[in-house]
């Protein structure tokens, strides 16, 4: 079992520490999951996100401006989005795929100028790392050969919430002209961050990345600000659930098309049917098929479900239609401590799928009534 | 008044001629906060060792295997709108549900209070 640099911060906070993607993660610290998520609503929580992987890629030479074509262009072959229009100092949410035109990670793609760094799941980073290498490495359709790393040696902190530009300006960074999905590099603590304005939970924040030596520095002078409180992957969960967000492995995995998950905004106009760089990626005939201006049926949709009683209908719960048909399945459920009532998300057959749609999941045996209802539960609150 | 643990972190107390049931301490511990509790239907039957209730926190769903068989004969309706306190008290206003006992000698086998507090030090 792994450890990330914050595990004495962790320890000294009361955390209940579980098992996740190899790492012995903070579920919740002595508050709770409860105090957290709410605390971050209204004030800032911090995130240890450091089990996440961060892939820097470069071009092997030093010509920085061709460079950055090039190693977007070799990224656009395994990536729906237009890259190439993604400018110095953006970010944007990068799903990657398979021949079939499934999801085999969702991740945040930055562009440093001269550098990218790929941001992926914990669960991913070895099997995405070596995707990419896989495609991209030696020959390929970059005119010099990329030059890529997984770190195992940087950590990534989130702190979300309405007050964390506040505390980011109390550490000398007015960041009013940063909008949402921009990135920077800074100085923070005395640590270089590299630090994009997105998150997790549907708030304001960032997210900010550093060398594993310096990560308790940063943490240590984050948490020094009263509004900042210490949050566990109990609450990021609870917190991504309102906010209407994918978990991956739960609501999208290797089996799941962009249409399907309702992420067709993460494949770009250029990279659909017409597009100037239509398809070009794995699965393409497949994802284009399904994404407009094309209309191929699916066979499932994702949505939001609302339960009508208080009891959460969790991950793996059946949905059935009025004659009791298996129409599709949870895939997140549990409790929103924001709006104190249970909530889920899940895939139904596209007949199913229409907001209002009344459907019962079964749990322990017995049929509870659900509500197919807009996504997301709570309305986000991004700097745009 | 004997108070009587299982391996579940389920206990069990004589009361009148009744017997209450809850989750222990330990149990509410590790769930974590409850936000709903699954009651039996009173009148029902439940048996020993099969679930009888369930409690969910935010995180997690745990059931409640029932410590004596036996018919249900009160349920507390107080935890519907405040699942809560099973947080809080979890071995007094916490308490799930009462049994009129088939056979109080099942009790004779589950763990006295020494015994319980040993099963858990070293989970704990």
């Amino acid at each position: 079992m792994q450890r990330t640099p914050l595990h004495p911060l962790h320890l000294e906070h009361g955390a209940k520490l579980v098992p996740f993607a190899g790492y012995e993660m903070p579920l919740n610290y002595s508050d709770g999951i409860l105090a957290e998520h709410l605390h971050t609503r209204e004030f800032a929580g911090l995130f240890d996100v450091s089990h996440m992987g961060q892939i820097d890629i470069r071009a092997e030479t030093a010509a920085a401006a061709a460079a950055t074509t090039e190693i977007a262009l070799a990224l656009e072959s395994l990536i729906p989005a237009d890259l190439l229009s993604l400018p110095a100092g953006r970010q944007k949410y990068a799903l990657l795929t398979n021949a079939q035109g499934g999801i085999i990670d969702d991740a945040m793609l930055q562009n440093l100028g001269e550098r990218f760094v790929l941001v992926v799941n914990a669960a991913c980073k070895q099997q995405d790392f070596d995707h990419l290498r896989r495609h991209l490495g030696g020959a390929t359709r970059a005119s010099f050969p990329l030059v890529m790393a997984l770190s195992d040696d940087r950590a990534l902190l989130a702190l979300q919430g309405p007050a964390a530009a506040a505390v980011l300006a109390e550490l000398g960074h007015d960041l009013d002209d940063m909008k949402f999905m921009a990135v920077r590099e800074m100085e923070i603590a005395g640590a270089a961050c590299v630090v994009a304005r997105s998150g997790y939970t549907g708030e304001d924040g960032f997210e900010l990345a550093m060398q594993s030596a310096d990560a308790e520095r940063v943490a240590r002078a984050l948490l020094s600000h009263p509004p900042v409180k210490l949050a566990g992957l109990g609450a990021r969960d609870s917190l991504r659930l309102e906010a209407g967000l994918c978990l991956y492995g739960n609501d999208i995995t290797a089996d799941t098309t962009p249409a399907e998950a309702g992420l067709n905004w993460a494949v770009s106009k250029a990279r659909r049917a017409g597009g100037e760089r239509a398809g070009g990626f794995p699965g393409d005939h497949i994802v284009l098929a399904q994404t407009p201006p094309n209309a191929a049926p699916v066979e499932r949709l994702r949505v939001g479900l609302l339960p009508g009683g208080r009891a959460p209908v969790r991950a793996g719960a059946p949905l059935l239609d009025a004659d009791s048909n298996a129409v599709g399945e949870v895939t997140s459920g549990g409790f929103a401590p924001s709006l104190g009532c249970p909530l889920s998300m899940g895939y139904v057959q596209p007949q199913h799928a229409d907001v209002g749609a009344e459907l019962h999941a079964k749990v322990r045996n017995k049929r509870l009534p659900v509500t197919v209802t807009a996504l997301p539960f709570v309305a986000s609150n991004f700097y745009r | 008044m004997t108070i009587k643990y299982t391996e579940d972190h389920e206990w069990v107390r004589e009361k009148g001629d009744l017997h209450v049931v809850g989750i222990t301490d330990y149990a509410q511990e590790q769930l974590g906060e409850i936000v709903y509790v699954e009651l039996p239907a009173v009148g029902g039957a439940v048996t020993q060792g099969a679930e009888a209730a369930v409690v969910e926190s935010v995180k997690a769903a745990g059931e409640v295997k029932s410590p004596l068989s036996g018919t249900v004969a009160e349920v507390n309706d107080k935890l519907e709108d405040s699942p809560e306190l099973v947080n809080q008290d979890p071995e007094g206003k916490g308490w799930l549900y009462k049994i009129r006992a088939e056979n109080p000698q099942q009790l004779d086998a589950l763990l006295d209070a020494d015994a319980y507090r040993e099963l858990v030090r070293p989970l704990a």
